[in-house]
């Protein structure tokens, strides 16, 4: 089969989620607890200035600093920006200002976000005050946002040990992206061959090998391939590998077998499960065909088709 | 400190890029590259088997895939193996990885690419995750919003007011209706406020796209191109990551890479800047020392394509181009990576008379 007709781009929705796990060093650790515990640290440099968020190193100097100094909750907006339509993860649902605040005692300025009515609310140089989370862990966002005003408490700026109760040594950040993912004109017609039951690759206009599944490129010759080409649907087990340990969510018994198999006028072997022999039968040179289950995307596995076995000649070049 | 001489002579000797698109749905990464990959080979005759050092930038981000940059390998004849490196940053800096190899004589020419589809995901969100992940990236302040704080701190000192920045956008425009690569030409509205003080206008188009360039050495450089952008000096700076430790309307990181690359020893005809936000070309002109006699952004610079990871290369090649072409004798090329100006690099590209 060969074609030049553009194939259905193909899109499926694809989410990347993590939660990052992150270990914290003396300096965060007492900064984070200190959060948890309505109290604010920032760390002294070597020339006397506060660093608020702290660090461990000076960003001047890269000397050690851990030094900390308990700051105000209330500060001044140093510069900000109005934000009218929140996204997804920050810290208000409704429209905000992010602002750099430097705290009182402060020599630097904290990143974070102001509750105000609009932007005709905010300016530089305001005064404003940490709005505490009502449920705190020992993370940025602690602070659930900054306000207008002055402190409602009396505060005892001043040198801080650093030391509580129970410190937060690590923190977990989820986080969550999401993505439209088009596999791109070749492997489009890849799939889009699958849900026929037909595996098509495409042929190198140097080389003449075929790639399957193909990706667009040649990476020998680095040309782009175009000329489609079916391949299949029988091939050879080229090389195997024997599975004793079974996947988690994987209904599969073990042992079972685990193959290349180089597809008839294919330039290269992909992977697939061996099913229909025991396990131990399976051999180099098998021929096979594959199965497919009902309404599946792809074959299921491949199984002996009965033929001789392929001469060692015919498939050594794709091992 | 007075700027080392390198060692060698090496110039940029082939520059191409794709069109700048909204979206490339129809194209994996290796597809969007290849046709650049083609045409810096076939500008200087060299086939991928010539190429001593190959050196890329992408993000596995942008696509939200894992080692998505070794698949876009097969675009250039990875088998049998090949001497390659990537950076997961701009390609810009994967010309600099390309350089230093040229310059210590590990090679003599060098083929650099940078890619990126931005077009999958919401670009504004991925780059939160270049963040401070203890203080910064759990409030998810995107990109937008950050280039937005500085371009108020610019505001609030007198530097820069709205009127001015949305001159800065009317005149890149302007100046990409003459660069048929470009993804936004030509006049058009300032917009809403996207984060105040920025308008869609002060901003960069989202896009997917891809650069690639030839470096040689030497008399080899002269067999290849009929007049060569030689790099006279290259040098890149960082600033301390927490924003509320920098003062955000200069770049002092900026400025001494410009002096290590020798910018200032001499006026420059050209700049090329890597400004993806308006304010931010307020900021480089000062940190830079550009006069008003200096044509910047002829190409029409980011605000009229922004490939993530292969804009700033785009700067570098574009720069390359002029000098190749006659326009410009001496040019600055900037490439920036990171919030609000965070790690600035420069190139001197010089064409001989
Ligand atoms: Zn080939």
């Amino acid at each position: 089969m060969t074609s030049s007709a553009a194939p259905e781009v193909l899109r499926a929705p694809l989410v990347v989620e993590f939660p990052f796990t992150r270990s914290l060093g003396p300096v965060q650790s007492a900064f984070l607890t200190g959060l948890r515990e309505r109290t604010v640290l920032g760390v002294r440099t070597g020339d006397g200035r506060v660093l608020v968020p702290p660090v461990e190193y000076d960003p001047v100097t890269a000397e050690e600093i851990r030094e900390l100094v308990e700051v105000a909750p209330t500060g001044t907006v140093t510069t900000w920006a109005w934000n009218p339509t929140p996204r997804r993860d920050q810290p208000l649902g409704r429209p905000f200002a992010w602002v750099l605040v430097r705290l009182d005692g402060a020599d630097t300025a904290l990143l974070h976000v102001l509750d105000a009515p609009g932007p005709e609310a905010v300016r530089t140089g305001m005064r404003v005050r940490i709005r505490w989370a009502g449920e705190r862990t020992g993370a940025i966002t602690d602070i659930a946002c900054f306000e207008p005003g002055e402190a409602e408490e009396d505060h005892q700026p001043g040198p801080h040990s650093g030391r509580f109760e129970d410190l937060v040594t690590g923190i977990v950040a989820p986080a969550r992206l999401d993505y439209t993912y088009s596999p791109g004109r070749a492997q489009s017609a890849y799939i889009s061959g699958l849900s026929a039951r037909k595996t098509v690759g495409e042929r190198c206009p140097s080389c003449q090998k075929v790639y399957v599944p193909p990706r667009g490129a040649c990476p020998t010759c680095g040309l782009a391939t175009q000329e489609r080409v079916e391949v299949g649907p029988a091939g050879t087990v080229t090389t195997y590998c024997i599975v004793n340990i079974k996947a988690k969510n994987l209904d599969i018994e073990v042992p079972y077998v685990y193959a290349h198999i180089a597809l008839d006028g294919a330039g290269l072997a992909l992977h697939g499960r061996i099913g229909g022999i025991p396990y131990d039968q399976v051999r180099m040179g098998l021929r096979v065909e594959p199965v497919w289950s009902e309404g599946g995307r792809y074959p299921d596995h491949y199984r002996p088709t009965g033929e001789p076995d392929a001469d060692y000649d015919t498939y050594k070049e794709l091992i | 400190m007075a700027p080392t001489p390198p060692a060698r002579d090496v110039a940029i000797v082939a520059f191409a890029q794709s069109d700048h698109r909204r979206r490339t749905d129809e194209l994996s990464e290796v597809e969007l590259l290849m046709p650049v990959l083609h045409q810096v080979l076939d500008a200087t005759g060299l086939k991928t088997s010539d190429i001593g050092f190959t050196c890329s930038g992408s993000s596995d981000y942008l696509a939200g895939r894992a080692f998505s940059f070794t698949m876009a390998l097969d675009g250039v004849g990875a088998w049998p193996p090949i001497s390659e490196s990537h950076v997961e940053m701009d390609g810009a800096w994967a010309l600099y990885e390309a350089w230093v190899k040229i310059l210590t004589g590990e090679a003599d020419t060098a083929l650099v690419y940078g890619y990126g589809k931005s077009s999958p995901g919401e670009v504004r969100d991925v780059l939160t995750r270049q963040l401070d992940p203890y203080y910064v990236a759990p409030l998810w302040p995107d990109s937008v919003a950050l280039a937005a704080l500085q371009a108020q701190s610019l505001i609030d000192a007198g530097d820069t007011d709205e009127a001015a920045l949305a001159a800065v956008a009317a005149r890149s425009r302007d100046s990409a209706t003459a660069n048929p690569h470009a993804q936004v030409r030509g006049s058009r509205p300032q917009g809403d406020y996207l984060v105040r003080p920025l308008r869609t206008g002060d901003c960069p188009p989202v896009g997917d796209g891809a650069a690639a360039v030839i470096l040689a050495a030497g008399d080899r450089a002269r067999d290849l191109c009929a007049r060569p952008a030689w790099i006279r000096g290259m040098d890149h700076r960082i600033e301390a990551h927490s924003l509320g430790v920098r003062d955000l309307t200069d770049s002092p990181s900026a400025r001494m890479a410009a002096e290590r690359a020798g910018a200032f020893e001499r006026p420059v005809d050209t700049a090329e800047l890597h400004a993806p936000f308006s304010a931010q070309e307020v900021v480089l002109r000062k940190a830079l020392r550009l006069g008003d006699d200096v044509t910047v952004n002829p190409s029409g610079g980011v605000l009229a394509a922004n490939p993530v990871m292969a804009a700033g290369l785009i700067r570098l090649g574009e720069a390359a181009a002029r000098i190749h072409r006659g326009e410009s004798d001496r040019a600055l090329a900037h490439a920036t990576s990171g919030p609000c100006l965070q790690q600035n690099l420069v190139a001197v590209l010089e064409g001989e008379s």
